[in-house]
């Protein structure tokens, strides 16, 4: 007898900044009810990228709720955003900030233009990624499934561009498969979608559009199991890649028989 | 003891002068290795801490690193 042996496609590892990881799925650390839930979410989802924000201590509690209580600087990538920054120089100074307080240079950058839908202000965006590419750091831009937006972002010396699959804290999943698909085959810099995916579905269909990874909060933190729901979006993001390293079959209008026709009774 | 009035993340509070940002973080019981701490817009890298002398009606932002997407 022989044994079979699973033959995943062989993939090459995600490169960002010239810094490779061997997850395609980043995580936030935001909302979740309990850090224990999140520490143990974290794990599951086998990310090694996990985003952290920047905001001023809280000078009248007595105990310290620093992220880093939590979270081991030795056993994830710190990826600091600019989140709730609705200008190009409050998102820079917060950068900035996150550089001095952090491990590396590297940014999620994000220039919020609306309240209501949390959408990018994709002026103040292209002015801070320029600023702060120019500084020298590692910036991934959270932008939306525009792809003249992205191209600029990416000329602006963006390590990574970020495209929403639909606004951020909504779970719609992917809205715009066809603009996600352009980004994704104009850029040459990783395309991480950003925000929006729900649920496992969701994420595999993000990553059988040939995206290199996705970053997502809500879905885990709002999960009513959050470590259940991090396996499922683990195998969810591999088994998008693999099916698309592996080329999905044509689709057809018609049907076309598994079963040969030859050799039928008479 | 003189006391100096400064801003301490968007707050008026008197704490003990003469004193450093580093004097600061000690007083509010602040571990320096995870707080960034802002001066009138400045950022003061850690090694600078306790060289930075701290003035009447100076803003002081100290922030670290909280949960978020």
């Amino acid at each position: 007898m022989t044994t079979v042996h699973a033959a995943p496609a062989t993939d090459s590892p995600l490169t960002i900044g010239n810094r490779a990881f061997r997850s395609r799925l980043m995580v936030g650390t935001g909302k979740y009810r309990n850090n224990g839930d999140m520490v143990r979410a974290l794990e599951a989802s086998g990310a090694e990228i996990v985003t952290v924000a920047v905001r001023r201590v809280d000078l009248d509690r007595t105990k310290d709720e620093g992220i880093l209580y939590h979270l081991s600087p030795d056993q994830y990538f710190l990826l600091a955003n600019t989140a709730g920054c609705y200008t190009a120089d409050e998102a820079v100074r917060y950068a900035r900030l996150a550089r001095e307080a952090g491990f590396n240079e590297f940014v999620k950058l994000e220039v919020i233009g609306d309240r209501e839908t949390l959408l990018p202000d994709t002026e103040g965006l292209l002015t801070a990624a320029r600023v702060l590419a120019g500084e020298g750091f590692k910036v991934l831009a959270y932008t939306n499934d525009d792809l003249i937006t992205a191209l600029r972002l990416e000329d602006a010396g963006c390590a990574a561009v970020m495209p929403l699959a639909s606004p951020i804290g909504s779970g719609l999943g992917l809205l715009n498969p066809y603009g996600i698909r352009t980004i994704k085959r104009r850029l040459s810099v990783p395309v991480i979608v950003d925000a929006g995916v729900g649920t496992a579905s969701d994420a595999c269909l993000t990553m059988e559009q040939g995206v290199d990874g996705i970053l997502m909060n809500t879905a885990l933190a709002e999960a009513r199991d959050p470590v259940a729901m991090a396996t499922a979006m683990r195998l969810a993001v591999e088994a998008g890649r693999q099916a698309f390293l592996a080329g999905r079959m044509p689709k057809r209008e018609v049907a076309m028989p598994s079963t040969p026709n030859a050799g039928m009774l008479e | 003891m003189n006391e100096i009035e400064i801003m301490v993340n968007g707050a008026p509070r008197r704490v003990p002068g003469p004193a450093t940002a580093a004097d600061l973080l000690r007083h509010l019981g602040l571990d320096p290795r995870t707080v960034v701490v802002e001066l009138n817009r400045q950022i003061i890298r850690r090694p600078q801490l306790s060289d930075i002398a701290l003035a009447e009606g100076d803003a002081v932002e100290l922030v670290h690193f909280v949960g978020g997407g």
